[in-house]
């Protein structure tokens, strides 16, 4: 089901006015700087920020309609929110917090079973437990889980991984990431790490200043060169490829997409598995040939589209099209005027480093 | 009165009896009454929000005299109260148990409101918020959520109000008198005995005052205690 919304707010520190659509399943990530307003926004989507105005439907269901005077409160939303600091109930085992939101569903049908959530986010060994006795890593699995078991039609998660050390951040993201399959429901994460979004988010919605300034698909958003996000230090373009082959004797895998394919260290899936890479601008270099003598492995032909000026005054960003897939190349200016690059030229994409997950 | 077996009277039962029924009734009263007062001091914003705080601790630093000689002209038959009383065709307040009510009511509010305005601030919207979102109404996630949280708050409260009330004796002086079964609490029982140089009395009376107030505060700690360390 999608979401739809059109919210205004003011308040001293942020004035909001934002209005996109949110696809009906997969995650969108709500990306943005400190202070950008979007963990205020995703508070209204909630109806925890009442001076909130404007519409909100998820689906057929209005669930904020001022013109209509319509304004349902949080509990009568079928939602689930996870807030960046865990939030258990202190007074409550482990146990009696996932049973909370599992007693007060506000659906008919209760499609995640207890078991299922508990093993999907590895906290069988907890149940028994107190919030007070938890790592922090270990307190927001158990949150997530108590979300998930609220059996929400809208799963909200506000910088799920902000309080948690890097072991546990892995942990969670690894069970985050077969979820949004599972649910087939939306999920908005308000993140402003690009690792995070790269990783997890099909959909972006780029918010600065209180305002929506970019929607669309991740790779899309990551790539567009009029947006801050390329010419971050992060910047780098995300595709989804396949395992074809194992090399074991290499200690290599042999990835698949529509513009070529790609040997990368020895990948923990299955032959026919969807993964999605990350390859960081600063990682592709241009050739005009295919070179026989370098040791980079992995060569793609690419099609230049454009370049634009990076921040960084002796550096340019180019953007190449590789069968469907969109490489961002940060090259210096130098070489750009050695080589005259221009759009259209056929060139070679060097790609010196790829993150599997 | 003057039974050697037994140390303490009938007169002194009765005192026992009706100060425990004050108190008991008064802490009850003020449970209902002062936890919405706590919740509003802990999260409104309104301005004159500074001068209900303020109010609510007025009994703590006010002489009871004071406080009973206020509460004595409004109780009387020219005052709000008691025009308001008389209104509803109810009895006079003065010199009756109902008017030691309303008194320990005032002269013990700060007891049991401010331990739960502090459970209440230190809690937070956060938890409340969680159970929204988790789908309880508010007043499932009152009793679910906010009230085992804020129990340490509520056991000082119930403790602090009770042993306060039953300690009373200024303002008993000033709007209850000397009534026997009526207004006469062990504080007032006390007092008499020394007037008529019954010390004997007076000691089991004040010992036994002392021996409970004692007990209840330990009572207090131990319990505060055992929540931190659980």
């Amino acid at each position: 089901m999608t979401l739809r919304f059109d919210l205004a707010l003011d308040l001293p520190q942020i004035h909001l006015r934002a209005a996109a659509t949110v696809p009906g399943s997969g995650v969108t990530a709500l990306f943005g700087a400190s202070g950008s307003g979007k963990t205020t926004l995703l508070r209204m989507l909630a109806g925890l920020e009442p001076g909130g105005r404007g519409q909100v439907s998820l689906g057929d269901t209005p669930w904020q309609d001022d013109t209509a005077g319509l304004w349902l409160p949080t509990h009568a939303r079928p939602l689930a929110y996870v807030f960046q600091e865990a939030s258990l109930f202190a007074h409550l085992s482990v146990r009696d917090n996932l049973a909370f939101g599992l007693k007060r569903a506000r659906v008919p049908m209760r499609a995640i079973a207890f078991d299922d959530a508990v093993n999907w986010l590895g906290i069988g060994h907890l149940l028994d437990r107190r919030p007070a006795h938890l790592s922090g890593g270990e307190r927001q699995r158990v949150a997530i889980a108590r979300a998930l078991l609220a059996q929400p039609r809208l799963l909200l998660m506000d910088e799920p991984l902000s309080a948690v050390d890097a072991a546990g951040r892995d942990a969670i993201l690894d069970a985050l990431e077969p979820l949004p399959e599972r649910l087939g429901i939306p999920v908005v994460y308000v993140s402003h790490s690009i690792e995070e979004v790269a990783r997890l988010a099909d959909h972006l919605l780029l918010i600065s200043g209180g305002r929506i300034v970019a929607n669309g698909p991740t790779n899309e958003i990551l790539t567009r060169c009029d947006l801050p996000l390329a010419h971050g230090a992060h910047a780098g373009a995300v595709v989804h490829a396949t395992v074809t082959e194992h090399l074991p004797d290499e200690q290599l895998t042999r990835l698949g997409f529509d513009g070529g394919q790609l040997l990368v260290s020895t990948v923990d899936r299955p032959s026919g598995a969807a993964v999605r890479i990350r390859i960081a601008a600063r990682d592709v270099a241009i050739a005009m040939s295919a070179p026989a003598d370098s040791s980079v492995i992995n060569q793609l032909h690419a099609e230049l589209i454009d370049i634009s000026d990076d921040p960084n005054p002796a550096h340019c960003l180019v953007r190449l099209r590789v069968g469907n897939a969109v490489l961002l190349a940060r090259i210096t200016q130098h070489s750009r005027r050695r080589l005259t690059l221009c759009p259209g030229m056929h060139v070679w994409a060097l790609v010196k480093g790829v993150a599997v997950r | 009165m003057t039974g050697t077996l037994s140390p303490l009277g009938p007169a002194d039962l009765d005192a026992i009896w009706l100060t425990l029924k004050l108190a008991t009734t008064t802490t009850v009263l003020l449970l209902l009454l002062g936890t919405p007062l706590a919740w509003w001091l802990a999260h409104s914003r309104a301005r004159w929000r500074g001068a209900i705080n303020a109010l609510v601790a007025l009994p703590l630093i006010l002489p009871p005299t004071v406080l009973g000689f206020y509460l004595l002209v409004a109780m009387g038959p020219e005052g709000p109260l008691g025009r308001l009383i008389a209104a509803a065709g109810l009895g006079a307040l003065p010199f009756s148990f109902a008017g030691l009510v309303v008194g320990s009511l005032i002269y013990s509010l700060p007891f049991v409101v401010q331990p739960i305005r502090d459970a209440f601030i230190a809690i937070g919207p956060r938890p409340l918020e969680v159970a929204a979102t988790l789908g309880a109404r508010p007043i499932d996630a009152f009793f679910s959520v906010l009230l085992p949280l804020a129990r340490p708050g509520f056991m000082t409260a119930i403790v602090l109000g009770f042993a306060h009330t039953v300690g009373e004796f200024g303002v008993v002086l000033m709007i209850g008198g000397n009534i026997p079964n009526e207004t006469r609490v062990v504080a007032i029982q006390i007092y008499d005995h020394v007037e008529a140089l019954e010390y004997a009395q007076a000691h089991w009376l004040a010992g036994g005052l002392l021996a409970f107030s004692f007990a209840v505060l330990l009572a207090l700690h131990l319990l505060n205690d055992r929540q931190v360390h659980r």
